[in-house]
């Protein structure tokens, strides 16, 4: 035991010696949450739109109002024929055009539809998907509303795909796909890294020399980087609640055991890595490719999923993050407790225990 | 106590190794000497369980290495070809961490190791990877010495490190060998070969001779003389031309020259470099040493 | 006052990192086509010199003109005069024989009719020409050597830097080496060697041996050891670097 906890105070001397990997564990997480928290938000303020009404009754006013009541718009020009729209496109001038058909109270209320129409800017695909998204929310609203209140049921038709973010703040988005990112970051990247430099300095062969036992290598190596990631998954979360106020709905326990079920995840695949590259340049190349990127782009982190090729989807059921998004999104913003979660939960496992079985068939008592 | 029998290994096609057999006795200092990819390497590491032989079988005091490669891992002491310490933490904490690996203390074996220790003690705070080559190694050693191993297991300790350094360093391997610890060591200077009780001479996967150094010295059976005359550059052309040359190599400040016929008799040799213009020629017959005799081995394998 | 021809003057060179003084006012000249040792224990600045040689790193202080070229502001035009080969550093192993020297002849600026022509001289000098396709990989070290030795004076340069071009190399093999470092000399090249085989010491024309940052002797290998008492080289190094001990 002692040359175990010995083993473990090498190893954060490694970590806090090196100034490289004390700014990517503490320096790295602040800076991707600011980041993508900030600057990268798809947080909508003052675009610019223009409303074409061939109503022109209270109900659509009223719309319009809201809209621009919301901040989220700014109302720049009242159309009058729809090859204004084009035009007013072309020069840039707006955003995003909302056409109500003719007679839109009227039918809404004797038909129970009416209908409005949404263009957006498409040269800017995720603005324009975001825009129409907002405004299709706020007309629902409105439309819930107002059937509320005349008891009639009345529809008003618009595409919408909007939930569980009502405020629709960026940041709500950012955290949970950061805090994957990161974890996945920390745990697989770095462990692998530091298996791997032992093997290239040599010292690798020093420690299977002696009497230590593979699993005390291993698990030495691990525990330091459990920590520290689990100190920066709070960290993340202290962060999104103080700076963004993303508050955790669901059970904070949960939240914590799904964190580090995903960690050891991580760790486990760092390990894996660590037996089949023989450099740290491999061990960071496969880290990058296999991690970093799929991380990024395939887990419904930036990229929602939906839209995504059928092929590319399939892919994306593969990536260990995205379970884990999915989960602390469910915990976080849903609020809700671990019956509407246990299946990533154990799509998550299986991955742990999937890399930790290669990773012992793998690892070897021997050099290669 | 160790004892190899038939190893052969082989990386990508290529034979690193070709049916390897010896046999080193406790207590003996054992030297594989060889240029760089000779298979020293491979065969140390065969020996300290780190890789397997295809074919053949070796133990270390009793202990199978495969099947007891964990014994083996407790009583041996390994220090791999390039010093492999923890560069970023100092003297006293790459110590003590091999010290724990390994179940001990720096105190608890601080007497077989004090002797080294106490030249670097002056710099135990500082990082290993600050430490110049012949400290580096001083430091690999004890790192190696300090679980006290029955058997020191060294790969090239002394390669890269100056003469001074290299000295010194067989100086502290006599010391432990008088300590009772058996020693294996692989180095491709043929000079240290003399510094061995026994060794094994390799080249190319395959063992020359095993013997001790004065054995090898007296298979040598070609007569070999030491020559020098003012225009050394010139003088080698000159006696590779010559019609009895067996071999001449450069050594130092003197060619040293075998002829074919064996003859000891250098009058001819003699006028045949006055003739060519040669000036203070010194001709005598000389011992060989052990690059002597590895290059003459050299030749007849290859021969 | 020696009439040779000097291509390299070295006069009271300084270099300090930081409050450490790798090379404590040395002073020295290097004459052409000469085979000049540069020993020295581990750590005693044989390095740190040599780059500045190199024109890789610049001096704090002193007048050093390598090739007549100064050693602060012409280190370009050095570059283009020497040729440098270490032990570590040698060729591509994932390109071939020929190739490594094509690519390393093109650095220099020779023009493509001289490379082919200087490629198959140098590939029938070795005996290598039936292995120019092969890849780096695949040959022994000792032809490795051999060959970047090669490559390293195909610019025909004023001078060759070899640091410890003999590691680890079979004993013939190192001797074969030195024949090429003599021929090199005897057309005109200057050879600045290192080396930790003391033997090889004696196959230079003059030694410098550098003890904890300055030169505590230099000479030919004969007048060294008449001045130390010594039989051999060794005894001349091994009395100078335990003299700085004490």
């Amino acid at each position: 035991m002692k040359t175990f906890i010995n083993f473990v105070k090498k190893e954060f001397r490694h970590i806090f010696r090196d100034v490289r990997s004390m700014v990517i564990l503490f320096g790295m997480p602040i800076a991707q949450i600011l980041i993508f928290g900030y600057v990268v938000t798809n947080e909508v303020k003052d675009a610019k739109i223009a409303v074409l009404d061939l109503s022109k009754d209270e109900m659509t006013v009223e719309i319009t109002n809201k809209l621009t009541s919301s901040g989220y718009f700014l109302l720049v020009d009242n159309f009058k024929s729809e090859d204004e729209i084009e035009l007013a496109f072309r020069k840039g001038e707006i955003q995003e055009a909302i056409i109500f058909e003719p007679g839109f109270a009227k039918k809404f209320v004797k038909d129970g539809k009416a209908e409005v129409r949404i263009i957006n800017d498409a040269s800017d695909a995720n603005t324009a998907n975001m825009l129409a998204n907002y405004t299709s929310a706020i007309i629902m609203n409105y439309s819930f509303a107002e059937s509320g209140v005349n008891g009639a049921s009345g529809q008003i038709i618009a595409q919408t795909r909007m939930q569980f973010n009502q405020d629709l703040k960026g940041a709500y988005m950012f955290v949970p796909g950061t805090m994957a990112l990161i974890l996945m970051l920390i745990s697989a990247m770095m462990t692998s890294i530091s298996i791997t430099r032992e093997k290239e300095m040599g010292t690798m062969e020093v420690l299977l020399v002696s009497p230590l036992r593979p699993v005390q290598i291993i698990v030495g190596k691990v525990i330091p980087y459990f920590l520290l990631s689990f100190v920066n998954a709070i960290s993340i979360l202290l962060l999104g609640f103080f700076v963004f106020g993303l508050p955790v709905n669901g059970p904070l326990a949960l939240l914590l055991a799904e964190s580090m079920l995903f960690i050891t995840m991580a760790l486990s695949l760092g390990i894996f890595i660590s037996t089949i590259a023989k450099s740290m340049q491999v061990a960071m190349f496969i880290s990058m490719f296999s991690l970093l990127l799929p991380t990024m782009l395939l887990s419904g982190f930036i990229f929602p999923i939906e839209n995504m090729p059928q092929i590319l989807q399939w892919v994306c059921h593969a990536i260990p993050p995205k379970y884990f998004i999915v989960i602390i999104k469910n915990i976080m913003l849903k609020g809700t407790g671990f019956e509407y979660v246990w299946f990533e939960t154990l799509v998550l496992f299986g991955f742990t225990v999937f890399f930790i079985v290669m990773s012992v068939f793998k690892f070897k008592t021997r050099l290669e | 106590m160790v004892v190899a029998s038939h190893i052969s290994i082989s990386y990508k096609k290529v034979n690193a190794l070709k049916d390897i057999s010896f046999s080193v006795n406790e207590g003996e200092l054992f030297g594989f000497i060889g240029p760089d990819g000779a298979g020293k390497t491979s065969l140390l590491r065969i020996l300290t369980t780190l890789i397997l032989a295809d074919s053949g079988s070796a133990s270390v005091f009793g202990l199978d290495v495969v099947k007891d490669y964990k014994n083996i891992r407790k009583i041996t002491g390994y220090m791999p070809g390039r010093f492999s310490l923890y560069q970023d933490l100092s003297v006293e904490e790459n110590l003590s961490f091999f010290a724990a690996v390994f179940g001990t203390t720096l105190k608890e074996n601080y007497d077989l190791i004090k002797d080294i220790y106490i030249q670097i003690e002056p710099f135990k705070d500082r990082p290993a990877g600050k430490l110049s080559g012949g400290m580096k190694q001083k430091l690999a050693l004890s790192c190696a010495l300090i679980h006290k191993p029955k058997i020191l297991v060294l790969d090239e300790p002394t390669t890269g490190v100056d003469a001074v350094s290299r000295k010194e360093f067989w100086q502290m391997l006599k010391k432990l060998k008088n300590d009772g610890i058996t020693i294996l060591v692989s180095t491709p200077y043929m000079d240290e070969a003399e510094l061995c009780d026994r060794v094994a001479l390799i080249q190319k996967g395959e063992i020359l001779d095993i013997d001790t150094p004065m054995g090898i010295i007296s298979k040598y059976k070609n007569v070999l003389f030491e020559i020098s005359s003012d225009n050394m550059y010139k003088l080698k052309g000159d006696i590779g031309k010559f019609n009895d040359t067996l071999s001449v190599f450069l050594f130092g400040q003197f060619l040293h020259f075998s002829p074919k016929s064996g003859r000891k008799d250098t009058d001819v040799l003699k006028k045949y470099l006055e003739e060519k213009g040669h000036k203070n020629i010194i001709i005598r017959e000389c011992k060989p040493n052990i690059e002597d005799c590895f290059m003459d081995l050299m030749q007849s394998e290859n021969g | 006052m020696d009439q040779r021809e000097k291509i390299i003057s070295v006069k009271n060179l300084v270099k300090k990192f930081g409050d450490f003084e790798a090379n404590k006012n040395l002073s020295f000249d290097v004459f052409k086509g000469e085979i000049f040792g540069f020993l020295g224990a581990n750590g005693a600045g044989k390095t740190t010199a040599i780059k500045i040689l190199c024109g890789l790193s610049s001096p704090t202080s002193g007048e050093i003109s390598v090739a007549g070229f100064d050693a602060y502001h012409e280190t370009e035009k050095i570059k283009k005069n020497i040729g440098y080969m270490s032990q570590k550093f040698s060729l591509y192993s994932d390109l071939t024989v020929k190739e490594n020297i094509r690519f390393y002849g093109g650095i220099y600026g020779l023009s493509r009719d001289t490379i082919k022509r200087k490629t198959k001289d140098l590939l029938e000098k070795l005996n290598f020409s039936e292995h120019a396709g092969s890849l780096i990989s695949s040959i022994p070290l000792g032809w490795k050597q051999k060959l970047a030795f090669s490559i390293a004076v195909f610019h025909e340069p004023k001078i060759v830097f070899l640091d410890e071009p003999t590691g680890g190399v079979d004993p013939i093999t190192r001797r074969q080496f030195w024949d090429l470092i003599y021929e090199t000399a005897h057309t005109g090249i200057t050879v600045f060697v290192t080396t930790h085989y003391m033997d090889e010491a004696e196959y230079c024309n003059r030694v410098c041996i550098m003890v904890d940052g300055r030169i505590d002797a230099l000479d030919t290998p004969e007048n060294l050891k008449k001045q130390f008492g010594a039989d051999n080289m060794d005894e001349v190094f091994v009395r100078l670097a335990r003299a700085e001990k004490k």
